[in-house]
């Protein structure tokens, strides 16, 4: 259990250092990315391609594994289905992503420079949440 | 806010999200998700899966708080205004939790499995978020 915790904690380490050194934490840098007719940036596009790239190697040698090192089995997603459910949400998602340049992990990593919108955006995501959970399962 | 391109800054960040992917999953058998990290914090259930969730989330913070100084484009953030906050912290908060993450979760880890169902998420909200920022800053003219 110590173990498990602690790898959260390096891990959440090594995320936060990764958005912010990649500037994906900066909601300018990610709206500028989807900018194609205006300041494009295309930094996002090499962070995604490294950290797929890391993941899909990393990922390979983990699953030859019956178990995590530190826990139990390994928690993987158990829908599949391409379904309405994904489709809206994903849209929803990424209508809010390009409006406010902030997806979940850089929306908390940003609590780190102290500014009172940080958690203001928090806040509304949690009440977005839980609103999703009015929306019926099909 | 006009941001400059960084190929070395940004491949060198986005391995370190791979390798954070990898860590929690090879140590802990969890999938680096942030919005799914985030929902499963709301539901205040205080028991294991809560503490790990919640140091990630302090990780997130501190690794952020640590290497700031070294980011140059991140030393300073352009943060939405309140209304684009509220309503697009709604949005995000609203289709993560309809479609079970979708940046970190589907995009990096998704992907990284071969998943189509991942792969079939990142592809629409990118085209949303694309389609978005077009109408926001130029039709609109933001």
């Amino acid at each position: 259990m110590l173990m498990q915790r602690l790898t959260a904690l390096i891990s959440g380490l090594v995320f936060g250092a990764g958005l912010t050194i990649s500037g994906m934490v900066n909601p300018a840098k990610v709206i500028n990315f989807l900018d194609f007719a205006g300041k494009f940036d295309g930094t996002l596009l090499l962070v995604f391609v490294a950290g797929v790239a890391v993941t899909m190697v990393g990922y390979y040698f983990t699953f030859q594994r019956a178990a995590p090192f530190f826990g139990e089995r390994f928690y993987l997603p158990t829908i599949f289905a391409v379904d309405r459910r994904l489709l809206i949400g994903a849209s929803v998602f990424g209508i809010g992503w390009g409006l406010s340049g902030f997806c979940p992990g850089p929306a908390m990593a940003s609590l780190a420079y102290l500014q009172p919108i940080s958690l203001v955006f928090l806040v509304a995501m949690a009440m977005g949440a839980l609103a999703a959970k009015l929306v019926p399962e099909e | 806010m006009i941001t400059e391109f960084t190929p070395y800054a940004g491949l060198l960040g986005g391995a370190l999200i791979g390798v954070s992917a990898v860590l929690l999953m090879a140590g802990a058998g969890r999938i680096a998700g942030c919005s799914g990290i985030f929902r499963n914090l709301l539901t205040l259930k205080f028991d294991g899966d809560f503490i790990w969730r919640a140091l990630f989330v302090v990780g997130l913070v501190a690794g952020t708080a640590v290497t700031r100084p070294f980011a140059a484009n991140a030393t300073m953030i352009a943060l939405p205004t309140l209304s684009i906050a509220i309503i697009g912290g709604l949005l995000v908060g609203f289709g993560t939790a309809l479609g079970h993450g979708y940046t970190s979760g589907h995009g990096i880890c998704g992907i990284s499995r071969f998943s189509l169902r991942s792969t079939v998420a990142t592809l629409t909200f990118m085209v949303a978020a694309i389609i978005t920022v077009f109408i926001t800053h130029h039709v609109l003219g933001g």
